[in-house]
């Protein structure tokens, strides 16, 4: 039964890649089966002016650009228990829509792994691609004596509760999770006795670390920009496979430090479950060709995005497997029931 | 003399036809949704941003629409608070103690002008503080530690007693209810806390759901209730009034809340309603016993609106020197910079000087145009006043609902709305003041936010809340507010009595 499924899944994937990849010579041959007509809904689980509303807004006006929809995508806000809401409104509400997308993010699946959407899991709609995402970041203020992400990690090895981390998000959060995906490789035991202080946002986290409060901070890279140019802040690290480009290069690797550390946090989508097999191959083929489309690296670029480009089957697996790495993580540090 | 030049340049952009024509459409826009009940100043701006985009605006045409709309919005927030009791956002909320008082007194016109002249005043004073002092109030945000803001909340608590004078032990009461209100929700440990596992409560109450219900459907309820009864009194309309001798009575106020609220903006962690509220309560502390707050006195309404325009131009200082919103509606600003390609941070005042200074331009420019537009708007707005309340509270009530589910897009928030508005009639039978329970879920999940943060930092030492200089000040402020009044009442009132034995009888 399990082989059989896998085995399907795989032809399926492999179905869509050659979709993908022979691209507009196959349309040219065999006609869509599905084209969204009318409105096309994008979802937004939180106010507007955050990283979701971002994610809807500027997708939606580079769909609208590439001819990729009807009209204008509409850009819903639905707030409430970071994205459970809106997550809760799409599987009872909203099966089998074609034509509605959900920003979603690592926060999304954080929030998955730790069972705090009442039950509901990731298999309840269907994950359609990412495009793009923001890598973890662990800094400190430029005056202090760490120079080093391994010089830290000594410190708390000693004395796990020696050093408080400030970051954007709540406690047992993604940037609370990065701290001690780090302080797990380096070795440290004692993770729940590491502290970490949750703030509103990355930035008043960074006023605390910058005006001495508080030792590190842990966010994203799209949040120092502006303090490490000014040369307030010292990255320690950036939890990526390997160095960023441009300016960013600079900023060394946990990896190149002997830390085998990855933090992705990724923006992307979701779509209500039920769909038909033609409008979910429409969505992942309309952000693969978003994610090519020079407007949207251009949009990238100026908001801080790093690549990263995984859509369809791939995307599937790659978000369970990261719920499943948060899922054994916060079990270990006793977030959660294991 | 740089920074003169800076702010010449930021000017020249500023006076073109066309950002003037849209700085003066955001004006007109903000004020608008500053008076709407539900519709917060942050929302506002929000829905406002797809529109500057699909416009097709320059990118410093939209920032300084976006400006004048932010101003507009704190200008705004006080008409309905003044004619009508409910106020148009958090920060007016202060301007009812004394504003509706005054409306009903048959002064609603005086009350809107010199609320705006008031509005005016802060956000000048701010926007000086603003162009003058940036990067050193930038260093000083930078002090405030957890400690720091613990001690500036308990500052705000203890000086509670001068919102409502006639029972003191109800305002407590009150403070305690939106203490208790502000408990629900995800905690900072990750624990749920009244939540009864709906997701809806995970986020805890949004404020303007509070005060919507609060203020809005309540004041509807006891309307009906009057309606049924002996009717309901119609506040008389009057023609504006304003002598130089009104003015010259409410500009020390406007200067000391101005000021006050310009420091509570600059701190990221404070923001314009703790801004109006200590405008508020500590001009009533400075007037004393020669002033009549709460029935009417114009002090009260000049204090907190400058207080919260200062604020509101306070919280750019942390936005523009920090990259760090000091506020819900800067956020959403600063989201709208980073689009526009800027990097939010210490360096945008080096590396982005001209959509700085634009920006501060814009704000001059925008809170002139915004007093000229409210003075002849005042005899506009008061004809509201001569609508039947049978019509008006429920097309006010109606509208708040339509904007409170524009925002949230659920149901749930309305049946919540409706109960806090059964709540709110009940609490106003029995006498007991709304302000405070706002201010109790406004300031509560902050003060327990530092609180526990600077716990955390030093492993469970309570002697941390007074290590620095500046956090032993503030509790000395705090510790003064609260007992003071205890010392002072009576010596006051002594030498009152013995100055003049038949007034003080009755006291």
């Amino acid at each position: 039964m399990n082989s059989h499924f896998t085995r399907q899944t795989l032809a399926t994937a492999s179905f869509i890649a050659v979709c993908l990849t022979t691209g507009a010579s196959a349309q040219a041959f065999e006609p869509q089966d599905f084209a969204p007509q009318g409105k096309v809904e994008c979802l937004a689980p939180a106010d507007p002016g955050g990283g979701w509303d971002f994610t809807c807004r500027s997708v939606g006006n580079v769909l609208e650009t590439l001819d990729l929809v009807p009209r204008s995508v509409q850009t819903v806000n639905m707030p409430g228990a970071s994205g459970g809401v809106a997550f809760a409104h799409v599987v009872s509400k909203r099966a089998g829509e074609k034509q509605l997308l959900i920003a979603a993010s690592t926060a999304t699946t954080t929030r998955l792994a730790q069972d705090q959407f009442n039950g509901m899991s990731a298999d309840m709609v269907t994950w359609l691609g990412a495009v793009g995402a923001d890598f973890g970041v662990i800094a400190v203020a430029s005056d202090s004596d760490f120079q080093n992400l391994n010089e830290l990690m000594d410190a708390l090895r000693e004395e796990p509760s020696s050093i408080s981390f400030g970051g954007g998000s709540s406690k047992g959060g993604w940037d609370h999770l990065k701290v001690l995906m780090a302080a797990r490789e380096a070795g440290i035991e004692d993770l729940p006795a590491i502290k970490y202080l949750p703030y509103t946002g990355g930035g008043e986290a960074l006023t605390q670390v910058v005006g001495g409060h508080i030792t590190a901070f842990t966010g994203d890279v799209s949040e120092v920009l502006g303090f490490a140019a000014s040369g307030d802040l010292r990255v320690l690290a950036v939890l990526a496979d390997q160095r960023l480009q441009g300016d960013l290069a600079d900023f060394p690797t946990a990896r190149e430090q002997g830390l085998d550390v990855v933090g992705v946090n990724w923006r992307g989508f979701y779509m209500p479950a039920d769909v038909p097999e033609e409008a979910e191959a429409y969505w992942v083929d309309a952000l693969d060709t978003l994610y090519a489309s020079d407007e949207w690296q251009q949009v990238m670029t100026s908001n801080g995005l790093i690549p990263f480009d995984m859509q369809g089957e791939e995307f599937e697996a790659f978000v369970n497997q990261q719920i499943e790495d948060i899922h054994q993580l916060s079990a270990e540090i006793g977030l959660i029931q294991p | 003399m740089e920074t003169l030049g800076f702010l010449m340049d930021g000017f020249a952009v500023a006076l073109a036809p066309e950002n003037l024509l849209f700085g003066l459409l955001g004006a007109i826009l903000g004020t608008l949704i500053g008076a709407l009940p539900g519709l917060g100043p942050a929302n506002g701006v929000a829905i406002l941003i797809p529109l500057a985009f699909s416009l097709g605006l320059a990118p410093e045409t939209a920032l300084i629409m976006l400006t004048a709309v932010y101003a507009g919005a704190m200008y705004g927030g006080r008409i309905s608070s003044i004619l009508l009791n409910i106020p148009g956002d958090e920060p007016a909320m202060m301007t009812c103690l004394d504003g509706y008082p005054m409306a009903r007194n048959g002064k609603a016109a005086e009350a809107l002008a010199i609320s705006a002249i008031a509005s005016f005043i802060g956000s000048l004073i701010a926007t000086i503080g603003l162009i003058l002092l940036a990067p050193v109030l930038a260093d000083f945000a930078l002090t405030f530690g957890p400690a720091e803001y613990f001690a500036l909340f308990l500052l705000a608590f203890a000086t509670l007693g001068g919102i409502t004078g006639k029972n003191p032990i109800k305002t407590v009461v009150a403070a305690c209810l939106g203490l208790m209100i502000a408990t629900m929700g995800i905690d900072n440990t990750g624990v749920q806390r009244y939540t009864f596992g709906i997701l809806e409560l995970y986020e805890g109450v949004d404020f303007i759901i509070a005060i919507v219900g609060l203020f809005a459907i309540s004041e509807l309820l006891t309307f009906i209730e009057n309606r049924a009864g002996k009717g309901h009194q119609t506040i008389k309309v009057n023609k504006l009034s304003l002598k130089w001798a009104d003015i010259r009575g409410i500009l020390p106020s406007s200067l000391r809340g101005g000021v006050l609220g310009f420091i509570a903006g600059v701190l990221p962690g404070a923001g314009a309603s703790l801004g109006s509220f200590i405008g508020y309560t500590m001009e009533k502390k400075a007037v004393g016993s020669k002033g009549y707050f709460g029935s009417g006195d114009p002090r009260g309404v000049a204090a907190p609106e400058a207080g919260n325009n200062g604020a509101s131009s306070g919280a750019l200082v942390p936005m523009l020197t920090l990259g760090v919103p000091g506020s819900g509606t800067t956020a959403v600003l600063l989201a709208l910079l980073i689009s526009l390609n800027i990097t939010p941070g210490p360096l945008m005042f080096t590396q982005n000087a001209d959509i700085v200074w634009g920006v501060i331009a814009a704000l001059l420019i925008g809170n002139f145009l915004l007093l000229l537009l409210n003075i002849p708007l005042v005899g506009i707005f008061v004809k509201l006043l001569s609508v039947p309340p049978m019509y008006l509270l429920p097309i006010v009530t109606m509208v708040a609902f339509v904007g409170i589910y524009s925002i949230s897009n659920t149901t749930f928030d309305l049946y919540f709305m409706t109960a806090f508005g059964v709540a709110g009639y009940v609490l106003r039978k029995l006498e007991i003041p709304l302000v405070p329970i706002i201010l109790g879920l406004l300031l509560g999940p902050e003060m327990e936010k530092n609180l526990r943060h600077a716990l955390d930092i030093s492993d469970g030492d309570w002697a941390i809340l007074w290590n620095s200089g500046l956090a032993i000040g503030l509790w000395a402020f705090a510790a003064a507010g609260l007992i003071l009044p205890y010392i002072v009442g009576p010596v006051l009132r002594r030498r009152m009595r013995a100055a003049n034995p038949e007034a003080a009888t009755g006291d």
